[in-house]
């Protein structure tokens, strides 16, 4: 059993217990979200990607449980989730977002178990965000998360923020398995995970932030100390069809910084961090800004224009795609009643300028229900590139959620 | 004679020229009197709590609601911190917005996306663009101080029975949607009892009408019902206010940033 599975399980029964012992607590509320989603892929998957299928159906539930009580000084979050896939057996998954006691105080707090944290200030990637790891399987833009056993304590003052984390249990990086799509060529064996720590998946990991608003600037700085949530994926020696990686999660320190200049309707945006790991450091960075044009030709639209810069100076070990890249972006808001918006977005690799186009829309219909639409495409892809692996991977996705 | 009439003439326009200054001055004086009043009778709470349903109408007819909660905190000297926390429609559930409002310089304003966890610095420059796609505007609903008009008082009128001062004010803050607003103060509880607003094209745009009066702790007056009709679009919003209370000990802690992520 996994330490993930372990956690599942016990939170599950702590869960259970604690509904039991609060049916008839006041102030308790179930809430969230039933989707289902439909994929399709414009072309006939790469030969190499054997197994792949064109159209991929799931369905997905998101419940959230929260009970709060102490004259609202004390609250627990439960928010199971599931994905049932079609065709992909890993991406049929569930995970605890979150199972999170919360105790607040005058000017600090406590939290004690699963939950989600996020960091910086940047769209196109998340470098400073470190404490959750990615459900890769989920989308490859990386914004969904797994949930972290986490200890945090919070103190809020004058000068600012400090949140203080111990994170003991780590959580692998999911990812597709040989029926999923996209997926690199090399399907990654996530039960033969090495560490370089001895501790494995159970390692002690730390983490420190401090946050501050003076006037027009918001300013974080950061520090990790832990397993990376990054792995290297490494060949295996046996020669398989399709060929298979083991991912390897290395110890690592981070220190990163993560700003913004909120100045009329320009957002200036920067995010640094250097990591120590593997006998080696390196820095990358995301700069760029985030311009709004307000009511667009005297209607209520707003439209933004989202511009940043990704640089990454590691020659080795790369983990991303993103060295020198340029981000684009359009989003537009209508501020109607069904609070319609679309993000139109591209990333160009600079050197070998192999191009990531999006298009994410959504819109509200009634007031329970949501449809969403996502296409991604995979342009001037090099043969020997990063992404290489998502060749033929172009999609269209939408995702139809009814709210509760 | 012809002198005399000129001589006449000379002081009668003297007296006009120097009287229109001189009337406008008193009109002034009296418009940011009146708005002074109102504000001192205002002033004290504190902090306030509520819960607020808005009713969104288009043309057609069809509604759409909203279900928020909103928290104040009086700032002595500044404008006020007001936390707003959103209940339905269900995919927005969580989602909180933080304003630290300021009299002339810009609000600051925190987004939190519940589903992210994120907390987003947002600009405050948009002032006249829609608050949750309803006819209320981001600076209808913000903290309403003297500094951020200017104002001329016009005449006394009865409003649906009610003594009334009709006042007109200039936003002096930059961004906003109006060139000028009128505005029908309650003479005995100044009050606003109406307000009309026109667009930057100085056009007819909305009227917002009070009403349901309620008063608490004796002295502060709150409509539970807030009319906006938007005269251009044919579209209305109805905010019903509920469960108002007052002094209920909120302090600076309650609108942070931690607030914020657990507001729900």
């Amino acid at each position: 059993m996994t330490a993930g599975q372990q956690i599942k399980i016990t939170g599950f029964f702590i869960c259970l217990i604690w509904l039991c012992l609060s049916t008839t607590a006041d102030a308790a509320e179930w809430s969230g979200n039933i989707s289902a989603q439909s994929r399709h892929f414009l072309h006939a998957s790469s030969p190499v990607n054997a197994g792949q299928h064109d159209n991929y159906l799931s369905l997905t539930a998101e419940p959230e449980f929260y009970h709060r009580w102490d004259d609202e000084q004390q609250s627990i979050t439960f928010t199971p989730f599931y994905r049932y896939d079609q065709h992909d057996q890993q991406r049929t998954h569930g995970d605890i977002r979150e199972l999170v006691w919360l105790k607040t105080f005058d000017n600090w707090e406590l939290k004690a178990g699963i939950s989600k944290v996020f960091w910086g200030v940047t769209e196109s990637q998340h470098l400073v965000d470190i404490i959750n790891q990615t459900d890769f399987v989920e989308n490859i833009d990386g914004e969904d998360k797994l949930g972290q056993p986490m200890i945090k304590t919070s103190i809020e003052r004058d000068w600012g923020l400090i949140d203080f984390f111990i994170l003991p249990g780590f959580r692998q990086r999911t990812y597709a398995g040989i029926e999923g799509r996209p997926r690199s060529t090399a399907i990654v064996l996530t039960d033969l995970t090495q560490y370089e720590s001895a501790d494995k998946e159970r390692h002690i990991d730390y983490a420190l932030r401090w946050f501050n608003t003076l006037g027009q600037w918001d300013i974080g700085l950061s520090h990790f100390k832990g397993t990376s949530r990054e792995p290297i994926l490494q060949p295996t020696l046996i020669a398989t069809f399709p060929p298979t990686v083991i991912p390897y999660y290395p110890q690592m320190e981070q220190t990163g910084i993560d700003l913004q200049a909120t100045i009329e309707d320009w957002l200036w945006k920067l995010e640094i961090i250097n990591r120590h790991w593997l006998n080696d450091h390196f820095y990358a960075a995301t700069a760029g800004f985030e311009y709004t044009l307000i009511g667009l030709f005297d209607t209520d639209t707003d439209l933004g224009i989202v511009a940043e810069y990704l640089y990454d100076n590691r020659d080795q070990y790369l983990t991303t795609f993103f060295e020198h890249d340029l981000m684009l972006g359009l989003r537009l808001v209508l501020n109607d009643e069904q609070s319609t918006e679309a993000l139109f977005g591209f990333i160009i690799d600079q050197d070998s300028h192999e191009t990531l186009m999006s298009l994410e829309a959504s819109r509200r219909i009634g007031n329970n229900w949501k449809i969403e639409l996502e296409t991604r495409l995979f342009q001037h892809i090099d043969k020997t590139g990063f992404l290489n692996m998502f060749n033929k991977d172009d999609f269209v996705q939408l995702n139809l959620s009814y709210y509760f | 004679m012809n002198h005399a009439i000129q001589k006449l003439i000379i002081s009668w326009c003297t007296i006009l020229l120097l009287s229109v200054p001189v009337q406008t001055v008193a009109d002034e004086n009296k418009g940011l009197e009146i708005a002074k009043e109102a504000d001192r009778r205002d002033t004290g709470y504190k902090d306030s709590t509520a819960r607020l349903v808005m009713e969104l109408k288009n043309k057609q007819g069809d509604t759409a609601i909203r279900h928020v909660r909103v928290k104040n905190l009086e700032v002595i000297g500044d404008g006020d911190k007001g936390m707003s926390i959103f209940d339905e429609p269900a995919d927005v559930k969580g989602t909180a917005f933080l304003t630290f409002s300021h009299s002339l310089t810009p609000d600051e304003q925190w987004l939190y996306l519940p589903s992210l966890k994120r907390i987003k610095r947002i600009s405050s420059k948009n002032k006249s663009g829609p608050f949750m796609g309803s006819e209320f505007a981001y600076e209808d609903i913000s903290s309403q101080e003297v500094d951020k008009y200017t104002y001329k008082y016009i005449k006394d009128e009865v409003l649906n029975g009610i003594d009334c001062f009709l006042i007109e004010r200039y936003p002096a803050y930059e961004h906003s949607g109006y060139t000028r607003q009128l505005v029908w103060v309650n003479k005995n509880e100044y009050r606003p009892e109406k307000i009309v607003f026109y667009d930057r094209k100085d056009t007819l745009l909305k009227t917002l009408n009070y009403s349901h009066y309620k008063q608490y702790l004796g002295q502060y007056w709150r409509a539970e019902k807030m009319h906006m009709q938007n005269h251009q679009t044919g579209k209305s919003t109805l905010l019903s206010w509920f469960d108002y209370a007052f002094k209920t000990g909120l302090n600076d802690s309650d609108f942070s940033r931690n607030s914020l992520k657990r507001a729900k």
